[in-house]
């Protein structure tokens, strides 16, 4: 079948350019690396007031998911660029499967967000975390479809912008917000001292659930509602993102 | 806000044929190519390109076509000889085969040793040159050339003119190619459609839309004032419907034909005692061709 071999061309070709600039990998990894190594440290004697024995095992959660969210959101960028060269356009005069252009290139992201975040947890042991071998490797699970819910939606939002300038913009926008709402840094919890108000409006954010998720699932809570809960709102943002990303790129006019 | 770029293109192109798609900036010649090239979608009509209806088998007409779109069509930090191989797999010719036609291509197109090389380190000519390969690298019957030699220098741009007609002239390609520049398509192309305002306003051979401009222009440079006036006489009789312009020591006026004309023009003129100091005949050019089709100059716009 056609898309599957088109998808390997293309993802083969993207994994080469982005090898032969490892730079961005490394530049992608640095701001998690960064938090883990300067915010870290103020955390730790936060733990009990969080309510966690062990503030890496809790915050690493927090920036695994930061790291799938802001790479993959920001993938749309390469995407412009490679519009402006007329690769886009090149591939789009080839007979090959136009699905198979976006997935070629959201797998690309998804290995260097798996190699990204097993780094990062490797890290993370190294600052101390400890929890549950198994627990993570689910975590890494829910961090790709994340990852591939962003860069799906973030290509074919660059495909119909086809601007550095009107992408900027909106994916901050989507960004900051999900930062701070979701208790990626810090829970947002009555337990914690957080206000009710920013609760309520934290709770209507799908990637809070994700984050308690990951967290219970690093410290071995692999099937509890928190967990499934996490899972299922994943699962129906990469089921979003996968569909916004393959309709734009199956448009004729796109 | 919907623009009409282009509005009621009608387009015959035989197999082998070379057609230049002539016009200003802005008059919708990218925005056809785009639709011929399945890209973009039109509004309404029909097309049959390399022999499949563009809107219901799109996936064929691809297969057959090759496309060279003026931004390019190669990662900047990629090798060359990667970006086509890549290209060639996604017309589903196997990495052998695909490698083998793409060092051929780089042979013809005095690409010789760039195999390895990144397009951002080659000259405009060379990228333009891979691009053109890239178009090529699975032999289509028809290659859609948008603005080739745009940005090239002239030196570049005459390489190129060979390669195109040697697409023709050797693998039997049928090329269509869009330009601005009237000696482009004066110099490649067997016929010429020149568009304005998304309109088609004239198809034919470049010879036969230059003599649609009511023939050569015939200029005589009189050595005395008191001559002109029989010059001017002389001259008018060469033509039917056309009067001579005087200015100061010229005359001028448009001849069909003027070299056969000549030799008759310049024995009256010496039988009657009016010395020339000098005479031009210009042929029209394309752009005098676009003036009387438009009103408006080509280059005006270019």
């Amino acid at each position: 079948m056609t898309f599957f071999y088109d998808t390997w061309v293309i993802y083969r070709r993207q994994l080469r350019l982005a090898l032969r600039n490892p730079a961005w990998v490394i530049i992608g990894l640095a701001q998690p690396v960064l938090y883990l190594a300067l915010f870290g440290p103020l955390l730790k004697p936060l733990a009990a007031q969080i309510g966690t024995a062990n503030a890496y095992t809790f915050f690493v959660p927090g920036l695994l998911i930061q790291l799938g969210l802001f790479g993959a959101l920001f993938a749309g960028f390469g995407l412009v660029s490679e519009w402006r060269e007329g690769v886009i356009e090149a591939e789009r005069v080839t007979p090959a499967n136009r699905a198979a252009l976006l997935f070629g290139r959201v797998l690309r992201d998804l290995s260097l967000l798996l190699v990204q975040g097993i780094v990062l947890i490797a890290l993370g042991f190294a600052f101390g975390m400890r929890g549950s071998l198994l627990g993570m490797l689910l975590g890494l699970v829910l961090i790709l479809l994340l990852g591939g819910a962003c860069s799906a939606a973030s290509y074919a939002l660059a495909l119909t912008l086809k601007s550095e300038d009107a992408l900027a913009p909106i994916l901050n926008s989507i960004a900051l917000p999900v930062l701070l709402l979701a208790g990626i840094l810090l829970p947002i919890s009555i337990a914690t001292g957080a206000p009710q108000w920013l609760v309520t409006v934290s709770d209507f954010m799908p990637i809070k659930y994700l984050v308690n998720a990951l967290r219970e699932l690093f410290v071995g809570h692999v099937f509890s509602i928190t967990t499934m809960w996490g899972a299922l709102w994943v699962l129906l943002l990469f089921a979003l993102g996968i569909f916004y990303g393959t309709r734009t790129f199956r448009k004729d006019n796109a | 806000m919907a623009v009409k770029a282009v509005d009621g293109v009608d387009i015959d192109v035989a197999e082998g044929e070379i057609v230049g798609f002539l016009g200003p900036n802005g008059a919708g010649k990218t925005t056809t190519l785009r639709m011929l090239t399945t890209l973009l979608k039109p509004t309404s009509g029909t097309a049959t390109v390399a022999g499949f209806d563009l809107a219901k088998e799109p996936v064929k007409v691809r297969k057959a076509i090759g496309y060279v779109s003026q931004s390019g069509s190669t990662a900047g930090i990629a090798r060359a000889g990667e970006e086509i191989v890549d290209h060639a797999l996604l017309y589903g010719i196997s990495a052998a085969q695909a490698e083998k036609r793409g060092k051929e291509l780089f042979d013809q197109l005095e690409l010789e040793g760039m195999w390895a090389r990144q397009p951002k380190t080659m000259s405009g000519g060379q990228r333009r040159r891979l691009d053109i390969a890239m178009g090529l690298v699975h032999d289509p019957k028809l290659v859609f050339l948008d603005e080739p030699s745009t940005g090239l220098d002239p030196q570049a741009r005459a390489n190129l003119w060979t390669h195109i007609s040697d697409l023709r002239g050797k693998l039997g390609t049928t090329v269509f190619l869009t330009t601005h520049y009237l000696d482009e398509a004066d110099a490649l192309c067997d016929r010429i459609l020149v568009i304005d305002h998304g309109v088609i306003v004239a198809a034919d051979t470049p010879d036969a839309l230059k003599r649609q401009v009511a023939g050569d222009l015939v200029e005589l440079v009189l050595a005395s004032e008191s001559e002109v006036a029989a010059a001017a006489s002389h001259l008018g009789k060469l033509s039917s419907n056309a009067t001579p312009d005087v200015d100061g020591l010229v005359v001028s006026m448009r001849v069909q034909n003027a070299g056969a004309e000549l030799p008759g023009l310049l024995r009256t003129l010496d039988k009657n005692g009016v010395k020339l100091e000098a005479i031009e005949v210009r042929r029209p050019t394309l752009d005098d061709v676009f003036l009387t089709m438009t009103g408006r100059s080509l280059r005006e716009d270019a």
